[in-house]
């Protein structure tokens, strides 16, 4: 780099091919990879993320040094770290900050601690993936023991900010629990000053003045499930009395009345039937007041794989119903319904911006440890909710061991480094080179449990199947489709749900 | 247009002379203007005195039998010259207050509004805006740092802001810088030793193609190290408010530099896009140019909008809403300095003139779309 003081302040201006006479006649690539988008379109990906969609063929003659300096072309590629003037890109300390902010969530370690406190539940989910247990029984409620354990381990993760989150079976029937945790927590705390938020996973079915009291007290997020209409609704969700649709729905008013409108958030499961009401689903949770919804597959875990008949579909199948439902949700924002989609929020948050989204699906190395665990009802820590749904059809493949060892041999043990290992796209034989993998991450758990390997095989995942098709997809319609799709794209990334 | 200089007659004194300009309260470094008929010495108490009067002899300094003085207000500061030239350097009632540091530049921007000159003037500003530092309220709201580039004053530049950090430490900075000097990370450490939540870096960047930068500015590297900066600043949480001017060579690109600007630099502040002025080197280079604002209309608001969708505010500087697409008037702001905003005849008939920034008073070229809305 040279600084020159220019002594000569003259009207005789250099012409912009002097100062292109100066630079090198040669480029250089910098990494990058792409993929086709369409018939005649591809995408170019840089290694943190940038894209450009170009004409086929493209790809090929940047390294084939056939791009015409002068073309508005180099000037992308250059502009945008595809190619450089120089071998080493003089701006390789923005492109290094650039990536490291892109791998942010490294940093901070495990945040989210999923506290599973009890596994019983007044419902009789088909697609549930864990073995539900009789109300009555308490046998199923974490100890208290096992509860101080997990929270001193919580309170060991490096991490600034920490998730509670409160799961089951239904973690409301057991709230002493719940209490317990968070008045400890907060009791501990007081010295350790983390910023803590805490989400109770609930099928909303049995909130009363008291846990609603608490929820309010301590600022607690209610998740809840609803899977659209009740024809749906119910026939997903099985429970014996009054049909869980109208009680889930009672809950959300109620909660909303008690806590504000944005403490309750809702999750919805995509089954066989499901797959034919996208559009219904998704009117439903507007006429609920919901500013978003989450349209997501079935996990293939656990319990869930033994009802076939309701829960089998192909990923084709699910990817059409994803389309049907964007395309829906596309046509309400046009009308002026501000309404997203999470995924794809997740995915174009990526995409679009310098930024990254905490989302352990799609993390790389994978989020599974350094961004969750769960601590089990049992005692049990597994290396995530996913984790501890093999373990209910005893494969303990992810499980970490028990609350009671000590924190290292836990977290760094050496199935925690097995379980990393084998959760870095970057190392893994077709993401390494795939043009999607800065969006992307690793799933060792679900290629375990379809493929019976961690790192599993590219061709058979329908992880892969799944992401590959959704991100193509959406630079189809990031290209057809400017204007208007992009802007609304750019709201959802930037704007919460209302 | 308000008159910033006046001449008179100058006696008793062969320095330049700053001082705080009052209209009777009598107090170290305080000029008085003495509207008084009858010629009696009103010395006394004063560092010096203007006057319309005519005077032969007096104690202490004055400048007299000028023709009209400026309208100056108590507390302005201003500078009176051997050859009788009285300048202003500081009005209290303004938010345009700027302190000059060199004529001096690394850069020779094509649309540069004030050409730089190689003259050794850091030592000379230095000394003037020490005292006008020294002289002027701490209750000020805003005061300007601009030149040529100020961050050639090396150490004089950090001396400098340490000095207004403990005269004026409620006063907002606001820094015009090339700052290509911020490439530099051991500038950019000495930087930090001065910098506050108070102090604004306005930086220009006119394309997210090196080249085309560089030829804008005449200056080889100065993209790279333009940029490098940025990130060196952004490292030590300096704030940063990027600006683009508009014309010919900027307006194709405007949404590729909004994209490098949203992905690259997501830390500034606030992005400035700026109508040119048309004076200094703007005339001579018209043909590269001078393009009506109507023409780059499409390209800005495309910026604007993708920019401000992304979450990164956005303004408009120096544009009469006239040239500007309605959606765009939000952005709008009235940028151009009090003593420098002007309009046409035609404006007078305009419904939204209040809310109108007007045109440069400076500019020799108008755009011939102007019109009352």
């Amino acid at each position: 780099m040279k600084n020159i003081i220019s002594n000569t302040y003259s009207r005789k201006f250099r012409g912009i091919s002097t100062f292109e006479s100066e630079a090198e006649s040669i480029y250089f690539l910098l990494p990058f990879k792409f993929h086709s988008i369409s018939i005649d379109r591809e995408v170019l990906v840089n290694e943190i993320g940038d894209y450009l969609i170009v004409p086929q063929g493209t790809a090929k003659a940047i390294v084939h040094r056939e791009i015409d300096f002068s073309s508005n072309l180099y000037r992308d590629l250059v502009a945008n770290f595809f190619i450089s003037p120089t071998p080493v890109p003089e701006l390789l300390n923005v492109i290094s900050t650039r990536y490291r902010t892109k791998k942010k969530s490294l940093g901070s370690f495990t945040s989210l601690h999923i506290f599973v406190v009890t596994l019983r539940c007044n419902h009789s989910c088909h697609y549930c993936q864990v073995s539900r247990a009789a109300e009555s029984k308490s046998e199923f409620d974490i100890s208290y023991k096992d509860l101080d354990a997990g929270i001193n381990h919580m309170f060991l993760s490096p991490s600034e900010e920490l998730t509670v989150e409160f799961q089951g079976g239904e973690p409301l029937l057991a709230f002493d629990k719940v209490r317990y945790a968070v008045e400890r927590i907060q009791l501990l705390n007081e010295d350790f000053k983390k910023e803590i938020s805490y989400v109770i996973c609930t099928n909303s079915t049995i909130l009363n003045d008291e846990i609603l009291l608490f929820c309010k007290n301590y600022n607690i997020l209610i998740s809840t499930s609803l899977d659209g209409p009740a024809f749906i609704h119910n026939a997903n969700r099985f429970k014996s009395g009054r049909a869980s649709y109208d009680l889930v729905i009672e809950g959300i008013d109620r909660t909303r009345q008690a806590l504000g409108h944005d403490k309750v958030s809702a999750l919805m499961t995509t089954t066989a039937l499901s797959l034919k009401y996208p559009k219904e689903i998704i009117d439903n949770y507007v006429e609920n007041g919901f500013g978003n919804i989450f349209l997501r597959p079935i996990s293939p875990y656990g319990f869930a794989l033994k009802n076939q008949k309701k829960n089998h579909y192909q990923t084709a199948e699910f990817l059409d119903f994803y389309k049907q439902g964007l395309e829906h949700i596309l046509n309400l924002n046009a009308q002026g319904v501000f309404f997203k989609e999470d995924y794809t929020s997740i995915i174009l948050q990526k995409i679009l911006t310098p930024f990254t989204e905490n989302y352990v699906d799609l993390q790389s190395p994978t989020g599974l440890v350094s961004s969750v665990i769960v601590f089990n009802y049992d005692g049990f820590v597994y290396a995530s909710d996913e984790s501890r749904m093999l373990a209910e059809i005893k494969d303990y493949t992810f499980q970490l061991g028990h609350v009671t060892q000590p924190y290292e041999e836990l977290f760094l043990g050496d199935k925690a480094k097995q379980i990393l290992n084998n959760g870095v796209a970057e190392c893994l034989a077709g993401c390494s080179d795939c043009a999607f993998l800065t969006y992307c991450g690793a799933d060792p758990v679900l290629h375990y449990a379809t493929q019976n390997d961690m790192q599993g095989h590219r061709a058979f995942s329908i992880f892969c199947k799944k992401n590959m098709e959704i991100i193509r997809y959406l630079f189809e319609m990031l290209d057809i489709r400017k204007g208007y799709v992009e802007s609304t794209f750019q709201s959802w990334i930037h704007k919460p749900a209302a | 247009m308000m008159e910033l200089r006046s001449k008179g007659k100058p006696l008793s004194f062969t320095q330049p002379i700053i001082g705080r300009i009052t209209y009777g309260l009598a107090a170290e470094s305080s000029i008085l203007i003495d509207h008084s008929l009858d010629n009696t010495d009103v010395s006394d108490g004063y560092l010096a005195v203007l006057t319309k009067r005519s005077v032969t002899t007096h104690l202490s300094p004055i400048i007299h039998s000028i023709p009209s003085i400026q309208p100056l207000s108590e507390g302005d500061v201003i500078m009176m010259l051997p050859n009788g030239i009285i300048q202003t350097l500081f009005r209290v009632n303004s938010l345009d207050n700027t302190l000059f540091t060199t004529d001096r530049c690394n850069s020779n921007c094509l649309m540069c509004s004030q050409p730089p000159k190689d003259i050794d003037d850091i030592e000379y500003y230095y000394n003037v805006n020490h005292q006008v530092i020294s002289l002027i309220p701490s209750t000020t709201e805003i005061i300007g740092i601009t030149g040529g580039e100020p961050t050639l004053l090396g150490k004089r530049f950090f001396d400098m802001i340490s000095h207004i950090n403990r005269k004026l430490p409620a006063t907002t900075i606001h820094i015009l810088t090339n700052g290509r000097s911020f490439a530099w990370k051991n500038f950019t450490t000495r930087f930090e030793s001065v910098n506050s939540s108070n102090l604004v870096l306005g930086i220009p960047l006119y394309s997210d193609y090196y080249l085309d930068h560089d030829y804008i500015v005449q200056a080889s590297h100065a993209f790279n190290q333009t940029v490098l900066g940025l990130h060196n600043l952004a490292s030590i949480g300096a704030r940063i408010e990027l600006r683009v001017v508009l014309h010919k060579l900027t307006f194709k690109r405007l949404p590729e530099l909004a994209k490098f600007i949203f992905l690259n630099l997501p830390f500034v502040e606030q992005v400035a896009f700026m109508g040119l002025e048309y004076t200094g080197y703007t005339p001579h280079n018209d043909k590269l140019l001078w393009i009506d604002p109507l023409e780059y209309a499409d390209e800005l608001d495309i910026a604007v909008t993708y920019l401000n969708n992304n979450g990164i505010n956005v303004s408009i500087y120096n544009h009469p809403l006239c040239l500007l697409p309605k959606p765009m008037w939000r952005f709008s702001v009235k940028s151009i300095s009090d003593w420098k905003r002007h309009f046409l005849p035609k404006c007078d008939s305009c419904l939204v003139k209040a809310d109108c920034g007007g045109i440069f008073a400076t500019s020799r070229k108008v755009s011939l779309n102007i019109n009352p809305q």
